[in-house]
């Protein structure tokens, strides 16, 4: 990477780093938000041939300009296929989208995300969105990539509601609920590191740091035991390309970023 | 099994085994055999449907009534016909929500007492205020939780005229724990299945790019979930951008996604999902909908917004003159791949 990195904010690195897990070539159902910015970088950068795929019926979509809703103009914007929701999902049930790309207030080790509510369900705290196409994402895509800000309020031992199913309970648990056999958490992005889950305990644990992180600072800011391996990472700054397309062709309004 | 068991053994041990009842409240029952009969009683005349908003939510939404919308809030969203709710204030709503600005103004209203929720939210802008001061405080009565699938597929049910379906999601998870989904053990292969209640609607409110008079509609780009909801529907009202004459349907009867029989209201309404978009025709009104996540903030400036933009104007056509010509053909060139 470049000798003399330039400044980003966590915006930025969270879109840099999800871009980067975008292959070419494979189709990505896209939630809202940094999912959608990481998207339109990754085409424009490694991934040209990335089919987007949007909840409720944009496949292959061109991302030119940027998105503000799942089901704005931009998500089928020269795209192979405009449908509906129910044809993407059933798309992903029947096993024909690899990643899922999501965002959630709250995740546990086993990758179980809350988006419905903070506190009691029928007496909440904070009333959050509900599902939304998360649970159908989580349910049905092969590898579910989860985006999150990282502090213990959100990285927590358990949810207060699983909205979207990662591994449950742990090994097995999926397949006993009756999800689809093979599918589960994949990767959480963060803002202090890149994580993955352990093959055999299906908890999360450390892959990479992001740039001047330390795995202190990791595992003091998750509200659970985090697995260590022995080797972690370290994840690169976003490049100067990146920077640049990302601010001049992807958010050129400065929406998001 | 060390010996073939009778055929009537064989049925009798092949009892459908429930391994799991969410505890939401079923909203509205699946009434298939009165859907069927609903529908043979509707008239099947290609007859005028045409009338204002006022009318058809007068004639067609009471109190207490199961409504949908489709799209949602800020995407091809029947709003004009969610303001005039608001002005004649139809209270004690069931919904089933995916809903961004369209339930957010029902919510800050206080008209819903019951939600089929699958995300009530302000998308890139945030949390609902709306559903946070309602659903916390109780004035929603009950919240059932539902994926956004979930709730397509349940229309889908309804619009193949059986009482469930089954589905692979939301299995595993409090979402399913919060609904009133069954997980059954599937008798064919014996993996466990979600079955999802069908849903049919007491009222479904759709806008469409383009109907001709008797309420033959057509939708242009993704069609989210309005074939399904149309097909559930007990009655539907539809909004368009256009009223056409029939040939114009009839020339690219591939494009049609809602029949006229469906169809019980069709309005005129041009702009008819400002401040949304509508795809190849306008842009969403980014200032407006920004307008409404400020004021949406006290209940006090939600009640101000309210008071302008519906309360204040007698119908659709006065509040599209709040904004002026030049400012609504500017969302007109700003949609993009626009048809000349």
């Amino acid at each position: 990477m470049s000798d003399q990195p330039e400044p980003y904010n966590a915006s930025e690195l969270l879109i840099c780093t999800t871009s980067r897990l975008m292959e070419d070539g494979t189709t990505a159902f896209i939630g809202t938000g940094i999912p959608m910015l990481a998207a339109s970088l990754a085409q424009k950068m490694h991934a040209p041939n990335l089919v987007t795929i949007f909840e409720f019926g944009g496949t292959g979509a061109i991302l030119e300009s940027l998105p503000l809703a799942v089901g704005g103009g931009c998500t089928f914007n020269r795209a192979i296929a405009a449908s509906g929701i129910r044809d993407i999902v059933e798309t992903a049930q029947r096993g024909f989208v690899e990643y899922g790309f999501l965002g959630g207030a709250q995740i546990d080790p086993y990758g179980d995300l809350n988006t419905t509510v903070i506190g009691d369900h029928d007496h909440p705290k904070v009333r959050l969105p509900g599902s939304g196409g998360g649970n159908d994402v989580g349910s049905n895509c092969w590898r579910t990539i989860a985006i999150m800000p990282h502090d213990r309020r959100r990285f927590v031992e358990q949810v207060d509601f699983i909205t979207t199913p990662g591994y449950l309970t742990g090994p097995g648990a999926r397949e006993a609920a009756g999800l689809p056999r093979g599918t589960g958490p994949y990767r959480v992005v963060t803002t202090l590191a890149l994580l993955g889950y352990h093959s055999e305990s299906k908890r999360m644990q450390l892959l990479a740091t992001q740039p001047g992180v330390s795995v202190d600072q990791v595992i003091e800011s998750t509200g659970f035991e985090l697995l260590i391996p022995e080797q972690v990472e370290a994840n690169p700054a976003p490049c100067a390309e990146e920077l640049r397309i990302l601010r001049e062709e992807v958010d050129a309004d400065g929406l998001y970023i | 099994m060390d010996r073939m068991l009778t055929g009537e053994e064989a049925i009798r041990s092949e009892s459908v085994r429930i391994l799991e009842s969410g505890m939401g409240q079923l909203l509205q029952l699946p009434d298939v055999e009165g859907f069927r009969e609903w529908n043979r009683a509707k008239s099947k005349e290609m007859a005028d449907k045409r009338m204002t908003e006022a009318e058809a939510v007068r004639r067609f939404i009471k109190p207490g009534d199961y409504i949908g919308t489709e799209l949602y809030g800020t995407v091809r969203c029947p709003m004009s016909l969610i303001h005039e709710i608001v002005r004649q204030g139809v209270s004690d709503l069931r919904v089933a929500g995916q809903g961004v600005l369209d339930l957010d103004m029902l919510l800050a209203a206080s008209l819903i007492k019951a939600i089929d929720l699958t995300y009530i939210g302000l998308e890139v802008h945030g949390l609902s205020n709306c559903l946070r001061r309602e659903v916390e405080s109780g004035r929603v009565e009950s919240v059932v939780e539902w994926s956004n699938a979930g709730i397509a597929w349940r229309f889908k049910a309804a619009a193949m005229g059986v009482p469930f379906i089954p589905v692979r999601s939301m299995l595993g998870t409090d979402t399913l724990k919060f609904s009133a989904a069954k997980v059954i053990e599937d008798p064919f292969t014996g993996i466990p299945i979600a079955l999802l209640p069908a849903l049919i609607l007491d009222v479904g409110l759709i806008h469409v790019h383009r109907a001709d008079a008797c309420g033959n509609a057509q939708i242009d780009g993704i069609s989210g979930f309005a074939a399904e909801m149309a097909r559930a529907s007990k009655r539907l009202i539809i909004s368009t951008e256009e009223i056409v004459e029939t040939e114009v349907i009839r020339r690219r009867p591939d494009r049609t996604i809602i029949p006229y029989y469906l169809v019980d209201a069709v309005i005129e309404a041009p702009f008819g999902s400002h401040p949304g978009e509508m795809c190849y025709r306008y842009a969403r009104d980014e200032e407006q909908i920004r307008g409404w996540v400020q004021a949406s903030q006290t209940p006090e400036t939600a009640a101000e917004f309210l008071d302008k933009y519906i309360h204040g104007v007698t119908d659709h056509q006065a509040y599209l003159d709040l904004f002026g010509e030049a400012r609504l053909e500017a969302l007109k060139s700003g949609a993009p791949g626009r048809e000349a």
